[in-house]
């Protein structure tokens, strides 16, 4: 519970999940590590890593969602968290592209 | 109520939170943002006279060729120490430490910071890295030799005991992120009722801004030291080429957070500038919006200009043109603010305290600072001064005489209120003239040197080079003597006991409307919240503020 109601900003709203839902969320998630898994034992070539990397992605997107209750939020705490990812992204890539131009 | 009907105001120094504890245990657990304040405050300006007092060592071998205090490893130890301990332990965590902790829940109406609790233990954090950091100086082969920059491969080859000097840094960088997570989570869940985004501060605006940048870039040199420790002990290869690592990748990583980490150590700056010209002016800031926005663009783009540092490095060509390119962009919202508090102060009713002077001073040094910082810029002229002494007087004119220049401003500005009580304002005159002047003779003769080709961090120089290292220690000297007197100066009003009045500048913001020094519980009622924070046809009548103290102390009359 949050400490105080201070403004009333959307981003105070509770939510509860049911278990019906989280449950639902663990087999996805359990399912799509036996994808992983399953999909590192056939030879892709150079696919092997950017699908084992979607399917991490969609995993880290369902804990972030449900989980960690970001599908309930507010829009300042979605911008927060897409711009942190925006962060990173350029953090990362400006070093590659810098490598590569060398 | 008391016998002749005064209300007996009971400050925060007076209340311990939690309840119960008593002397030094009411400062040492304390959950209130404002005692916590305070130890930052002690702790931080034991740090910033250390390191000035290195400085001046660091000067005072200068001034004359050949070596006159100290030999060439003490001096290389030396740089090292006044780097570490004033960027980590003095300029970012000053303003946003003190000032914000203090401050940043009072201005949206809140009664403390989200998480209290760890904002005490980001005080702990804070601590216990600066213990790290001296430990570290006498254990091991010697001192720390490095620089602040811990470049490699130097970094992870030296002998000193540079492990425990970067592990100093990584514990610092945990206080600077906890700090920063708590203040956005105060701004959004802690306004009071009424206060939208447009309703708040700039002081606080900029802190949000600077708390995204503590949050999202910190961690970047936290791994980084963490890769130092892990070369030096495994020899991992990270960044030696001889084993398929990259030693730019080291430069990448390190500026990734250092160049944001100067909007961190200037935006909060800003920030104060921006209290204390509408003050001072008697006239609503300019702009308001356009500050907002530029300290939002400020961190959003100055995140994205590290590589400015690696011109010379190696990097490709296309790397040196973007961020060339970018590093102007940066140039656009910095304008945007310094015009603002220009248009404010025209045909305002200006009325001349010390704050005030700092932060005219402020302004002019930050601008020479950042007009500088084009030439650095500018991949053609960065080749010809880089690594000169033209780049640490460039640097010392945007951090001194930018953010410590605030820093000042801000400790007279928010002295009465802290503490109620008002300072000498002749002296205190005196000491900022000195401190100026002195800054000038200090960092212009380096600028010179460095055009004319001095390095940088070198122990003995060429005969040309003489002149300007004496004026450079001459300024020096005087700058000692500014910010002595300075410090004298605030430190006797404890003696003087010239009691401030709750508002003795005539401000607008939800600070000036509670009693100096605040209760525990900043605000009785709900704060009346404006609909703009610098609404200044609302305030007396006076055409000019007055400053106003108090006759007798009402808090225990």
């Amino acid at each position: 519970m949050e400490k105080e109601a201070g403004t009333g900003q959307p981003e105070e709203r509770m939510h509860v999940t049911g278990y019906r839902e989280l449950l639902a969320i663990i087999m996805a998630l359990l399912a799509l590590t036996g994808i992983t898994v399953a999909v590192s034992y056939v030879h892709l070539g150079f696919f092997n890593v950017p699908i084992a990397l979607f399917v991490a992605s969609i995993k880290s997107s369902l804990v972030l969602l449900f989980f960690m209750h970001l599908k309930y939020e507010g829009r300042a705490i979605k911008i927060s968290l897409l711009s942190t990812i925006a962060f990173l992204f350029v953090m990362i890539s400006f070093i590659f592209w810098d490598v590569a131009f060398r | 109520m008391d016998a002749i009907g005064m209300v007996k105001r009971q400050s925060f120094y007076e209340t311990p939170s939690p309840a119960g504890l008593k002397g030094i245990w009411a400062w040492l657990l304390t959950r209130d943002h404002k005692r916590l304040a305070l130890m930052y405050l002690w702790a931080i300006m034991l740090w910033l006279c250390i390191a000035l007092l290195i400085g001046l060592s660091l000067r005072i071998e200068l001034m004359w060729p050949g070596g006159t205090i100290m030999k060439a490893e003490t001096y290389n130890a030396m740089f090292t120490l006044h780097g570490v301990i004033m960027i980590f332990l003095f300029v970012i965590p000053a303003i946003p430490a003190v000032f914000g902790n203090f401050f940043l829940p009072i201005q949206i109406g809140a009664d403390d910071v989200f998480f209290p609790r760890l904002n005490l233990m980001s005080w702990y954090l804070f601590m216990f890295g600066g213990g790290f950091a001296i430990i570290s100086l006498f254990s091991g082969k010697g001192f720390p030799d490095t620089g602040w920059t811990f470049y490699v491969p130097f970094s992870v080859t030296t002998k000193t005991n540079v492990s425990l000097t970067v592990t100093a840094a990584f514990i610092l960088g945990m206080s600077s992120m906890l700090t920063g997570l708590n203040f956005i989570t105060t701004v959004h869940r802690m306004r009071t009722k009424g206060m939208g985004w447009m309703q708040i501060p700039l002081f606080t605006w900029s802190l949000y801004a600077t708390a995204w940048v503590q949050l999202l870039a910190t961690p970047v040199i936290s791994i980084t030291f963490v890769l130092v420790i892990l070369e030096r002990f495994l020899r991992i290869g990270l960044f030696d080429p001889a084993k398929g690592g990259d030693p730019l990748l080291y430069q990448h990583l390190f500026w990734m957070y250092s160049h944001p980490a100067v909007y961190i150590m200037v935006l909060p700056g800003m920030g104060v500038v921006s209290e204390i010209i509408p003050i001072f002016s008697r006239k609503s800031i300019f702009g308001y919006k356009a500050i907002v926005y530029s300290s939002l663009a400020i961190a959003i783009a100055g995140s994205l200009v590290w590589a400015h540092h690696m011109f010379t490095s190696g990097i490709s060509d296309v790397s040196i043109f973007v961020f060339s390119l970018l590093t102007y962009l940066v140039a656009i919202p910095s304008a945007v603010k310094v015009f603002s508090w220009v248009s404010t102060m025209y045909k305002g009713s200006i009325q001349m305290t010390p704050p005030l002077l700092l932060a005219l001073a402020f302004i002019y040094l930050f601008s020479v600072g950042g007009l500088t910082g084009l030439l650095l810029g500018a991949a053609g002229t960065n080749v010809y001064v880089h690594d000169t002494q033209f780049v640490v007087s460039h640097f010392h004119f945007t951090m001194f005489g930018g953010t410590g220049f605030a820093f000042f401003a801000a400790l007279h500005f928010w002295w009465p209120k802290m503490f109620g009580l008002m300072y000498n304002m002749k002296r205190a005159y005196i000491a900022v003239i000195l401190t100026t002047i002195g800054f000038i003779f200090h960092f212009i003769p380096m600028m010179i040197l460095g055009l004319m080709g001095m390095p940088r961090r070198y122990f003995d120089y060429l005969p040309q080079y003489a002149t300007g290292n004496f004026l450079a220690g001459f300024g020096g000297f005087m700058i000692i003597a500014g910010v002595g007197l300075m410090f004298t100066n605030l430190l006797l009003s404890f003696r003087e006991k010239n009691l401030a009045a709750d508002d003795p500048w005539g401000g607008t913001t939800l600070e000036w409307s509670i009693p100096s020094p605040p209760p525990l519980h900043n605000f009785v009622g709900v704060p009346e919240v404006k609909s703009f924070p610098y609404d200044f046809s609302m305030v007396g009548k006076d055409a000019a503020p007055t400053i106003q103290t108090r006759e007798t102390d009402e808090r225990t009359s």
